[in-house]
């Protein structure tokens, strides 16, 4: 059913994501054509059939019909539902991100991308990766909205300044493909291009000790040193006993448990916040102490002690 | 005039009334063209024909300049990368267009235009409920424009016209004075709005029930109740955007601590239902006009008139589905999908309804009909792409691609704007009194028609193979499908030119109207063409709903009492 309407669509390169848009595309597609030829047909034929003869053409008084009202109202009822449920379901699978991911940051500015590794590595505009592998991109803006959009794989998502989002992918074979800026940046917006470069797994790890570590380490590195030179270290211990405010260690993908009785899963946002905003959610058993690094730790500052404190698994 | 004994079945009343049939004069004498005359007396004028006639010269004027933007935005798109402006013109060409055509076109076309022309003659009032209100209006109007020229003149605006944040507060262009422009249009809405809405409940005829209100006030009267209700938020929000420019208080500015997605949200929530302001009038024309030249009793009045105001009503709960990909919460992000297809529904039975009323019909393709059936078929298509964009995982690959934007123009320009040609063409002899050339117009809605699906056609697929909208440039594969729009888009632009040049003739060497020249059973066919200054030179009594086509005309119970009966 897919092929029927593939002109329209590029080449599906990551399946995991796009196969359930794919598939959604076509039938919407099917069914609205469908409909709109009937009523396009209907339309015709009425307007041939009921040409008017003379200017005393007498009609009739039809003013409803029950029947016909209720059925053609239900059952486009029925079929946006299924649409909705389709839809959520793909979207539900575009926003899960299979464990095994390999991570990439995105840092979007004006007029382009950076595309970072654990190695250390940094890219502009050209996105490294293996063939089968599922890839997650953490982004951030530095200036205004961006969007990384993916038409081979059927991914879209804005990227904002001073929050993450991430989308991912799995390009099954090597290649090229395109990313856009989708949300409209000012000037060069549309010159704001990258190219996913898919390489086999063995290039991708050549192609990558090849790049280095770049200068001054790899993020993770980065993150410990600067957990210890800005003393965060001084309050927050690195294996797992409470100082003055809770340990590092563990803390990545646990459930924060705060004072206001609400609760929320430590992610990039939520450490983001915490280091920039720490009075906004004070976990349970502490007390509103720590002081903003608002002004002391750029953006690449706080990735990479994220980077850093995602090791630090129990 | 003769005499004729009626029932008026409408009020549920068996006492028999005797009421004055009334022919309109075939030669009016005095009407409201020659009543008052004089640059002074138009700008002074409280009355309603007028200010509609002033609001549509505005209009058109706005049209032309945000059609001569699209056509140099097309020509620009010609070749990738430059053909013959700068990116940062383009991005100003762009913004304005967007901004003009949603702000000064279409948001004002059909209500304050035709609108203000024909309700009140449609309830068989002399005006409406507070005529200088009117005027304030449109007064409204002209300084908000003002202020956006005022924009042009500066710096220009480069921020599209949805003005998202935190570009919208850093970018050096004039976003200040449009914002203020916008903000002070608003109020024009609104006062426009709350007139309407206290005219349809205070100045109806006597005998013109709820059941009996023609479906184009319907539609007026949800439309009127959008922009009551959603129009100030859209104030707030220029306004808080205007004071983070002005004095930096970081609601919107990350780099303040601000939230850009909070503007989103600000921003839609009035804009998506603006987008009914823009569409919901457009179904009441095309519900006039179908029945006119079918002859034939509309089908389902109530389900056409009701589902209008759950448009309404739905319309506010739906403005999260343009920010699928903004990084909102996945709740909020499932549940404006669900909420969208719900709003969908109502307009497709609405659709049905039309075709419906064909049925049996004696249907007669003059030019406005022939725009109604234009309407079907584009709006159609921009009703299935909607629910496209309305399917998370579809919309997240065609969201901001030229996928939407030929999904807005199929719904904005093929839903109301065709439709405002089509009320235009339908009214156009009772406004001036005078007919247009049938052929020639017949040739523009063909030009219309063509050309409107050569242009954004082939932008569902170049946008669904990926080409981002708001491009200067674009790589080298989306080539052909540019090219084959901008030729379309010319012409489209011969098409509008010729209706204007038939429209004007019209003016001059037209024949005469006649007071009905289409056979109508509408209130505001029962006036000459052009109308007296009064509408009626006596108070409407209405026994017959607006669609009893299944009524010969000489037996029309449409009386034209003289006020002593009317009681
Ligand atoms: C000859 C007819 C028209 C042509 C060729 C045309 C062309 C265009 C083009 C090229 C764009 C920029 C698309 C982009 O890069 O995202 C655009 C945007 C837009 N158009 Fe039109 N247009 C036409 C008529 C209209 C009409 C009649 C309306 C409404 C009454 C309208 C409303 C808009 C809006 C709201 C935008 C969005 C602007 C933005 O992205 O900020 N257009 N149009
Ligand atoms: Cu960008």
């Amino acid at each position: 059913m897919g092929s029927l309407f593939d002109f329209m669509l590029p080449e599906l390169k990551s399946p995991m994501t796009g196969a359930s848009t794919d598939a959604l595309m076509a039938f919407i597609h099917i069914a609205s054509f469908i409909i709109l030829g009937g009523v396009t047909i209907a339309m015709i034929y009425f307007a041939i059939k009921y040409k008017r003869r003379s200017d005393d053409d007498e009609t009739p008084l039809i003013t409803h019909n029950n029947k016909l009202e209720v059925t053609w109202s239900v059952i486009p009822l029925l079929l946006v539902f299924v649409v909705f449920g389709w839809g959520y379901k793909g979207w539900l699978n575009l926003k899960t991100v299979p464990d095994n991911a390999y991570e990439i940051q995105v840092s979007a500015y004006k007029w382009g991308w950076t595309f970072k590794y654990d190695t250390g590595a940094q890219v502009g505009n050209e996105l490294h990766v293996p063939a089968g592998k599922p890839i997650k991109m953490v982004m951030q803006s530095e200036d205004v909205l961006h969007s990384f959009f993916v038409p081979d794989y059927r991914i879209k998502q804005d990227v904002l300044p001073n929050r993450y989002t991430y989308v991912w992918f799995q390009a099954e074979e090597p290649g090229e493909s395109q990313v856009f800026c989708t949300e409209y940046c000012g000037t060069s917006h549309s010159d704001m291009l990258a190219k996913v470069i898919v390489h086999t797994k063995e290039d991708f790890d050549a192609w990558l000790a090849e790049q280095g570590s770049g200068s001054g380490g790899t993020p993770v590195e980065r993150g410990e040193n600067l957990i210890s030179i800005q003393g965060c270290v001084t309050c927050h211990s690195v294996d797992g006993s409470d100082k003055i405010g809770p340990s590092f260690q563990g803390l990545w993908g646990s459930e924060r448990n705060f004072e206001s009785a609400s609760s929320v899963t430590a992610d990039e946002n939520y450490i983001r916040e915490s280091i920039l905003d720490p009075s906004a959610k004070i976990v349970e058993g502490f007390q509103n102490q720590m002081v903003s690094y608002e002004g002391r730790l750029s953006d690449d500052d706080i990735s990479d002690i994220i980077e850093y404190i995602k090791t630090l698994e129990d | 005039m003769s005499t004729a004994e009626v029932t008026p079945a409408s009020t549920g009343n068996k006492k028999t009334l005797k009421v004055k049939r009334f022919k309109p004069s075939e030669s009016p004498k005095n009407t409201y063209l020659t009543d008052e005359k004089g640059l002074w007396a138009w700008m002074t004028t409280v009355d309603h024909k007028k200010i509609g006639i002033m609001y549509l010269g505005s209009v058109t004027f706005f049209f032309l300049l945000g059609g001569i933007l699209a056509l140099l935005l097309r020509t620009e798109l010609l070749t990738p990368a430059k053909t013959f402006i700068e990116a940062d013109t383009y991005n100003q060409f762009f913004t304005l267009h967007g901004a003009i055509m949603v702000f000064f076109v279409l948001i004002p076309s059909i209500p304050a235009a035709l609108g203000n022309f024909v309700l009140p003659m449609q309830l068989g009032a002399k005006d409406v409920a507070f005529p200088r209100l009117n005027l304030a209006s449109f007064y409204i109007y002209v300084i908000g424009a003002i202020f956006t020229f005022i924009a042009l003149a500066n710096n220009g605006l480069d921020t599209g016209w949805t003005f998202y944040t935190p570009y919208s507060t850093e970018s050096s262009s004039s976003v200040i004075w449009v914002t203020l422009g916008v903000f002070i249009l608003g109020f024009s809405s609104i006062l426009t709005g709350t007139n309407f809405i206290a005219t349809i409940h205070k100045l109806r005829a006597p005998g013109i029930t709820w059941g009996k209100l023609p479906l184009n006030l319907w539609a007026l009267y949800a439309t009127s109740i959008i922009q009551v209700l959603a129009t100030p938020v859209l104030a707030i929000t220029v306004l808080l955007l205007t004071m983070e420019r002005a004095l930096g208080i970081g609601i919107f500015d990350p780099a303040l601590g601000g939230d850009p997605v909070l503007f989103q949200h600000f921003f839609w929530f009035y804009s998506h239902p603006a987008v009914y302001i823009m569409i919901v009038p457009a179904f009441g024309i095309i519900s006039e006009v179908i029945t006119t030249f079918s002859k034939k009793h509309i089908f389902g009045y109530w389900a056409i008139a009701l589902s209008s105001l759950a448009i309404a009503f739905i319309g506010f709960l739906v403005w999260g589905h343009h920010m699928f990909t903004s990084g909102q919460s996945a709740v909020a992000t499932t549940v404006f999908s669900f909420l969208t297809f719900l709003v969908g529904i109502p307009t497709g039975i609405k659709i049905l309804n039309w075709v419906a009323t064909l049925y049996k019909g004696s249907i007669e393709m003059k030019t406005p009909m022939i725009y109604v059936f234009i309407f079907l078929f584009i709006f159609s298509i921009g009703g299935f792409t909607g629910i496209m964009l309305g399917a998370l995982a579809a919309d997240i690959h065609l969201h901001d691609t030229y996928y939407v934007v030929a999904h807005f123009h199929y719904v904005m320009m093929g839903g109301t704007l065709i439709s405002f040609l089509a009320g235009l063409h339908y009214w156009w002899p009772k406004i001036t009194g005078k007919m247009y050339n049938e052929f020639q117009a017949k040739v523009g809605a063909a030009l219309i028609f063509i050309g409107f699906n050569v242009t954004f056609l082939p932008q569902f697929i170049m946008g669904s193979q990926g080409m981002p909208r708001r491009y200067y440039n674009y790589i080298d594969q989306f080539t052909v499908f540019h090219q084959t729009s901008t030729i379309g888009s010319y012409i489209l632009g011969v098409g509008f030119l010729l209706i204007a040049f038939y429209l004007a003739k019209s003016l001059m060497s037209g024949e005469k109207a006649g007071s009905n020249p289409w056979g109508s059973r509408g209130l505001e066919w029962q006036s000459t063409s052009p109308p007296d200054f009064h509408n009626f030179d006596h108070t409407p009594v209405v026994i017959n709903g607006p669609y009893d086509y299944h009524k010969p005309m000489e037996e029309f119970q449409l009386g034209l009492a003289n006020d002593h009966d009317a009681h």
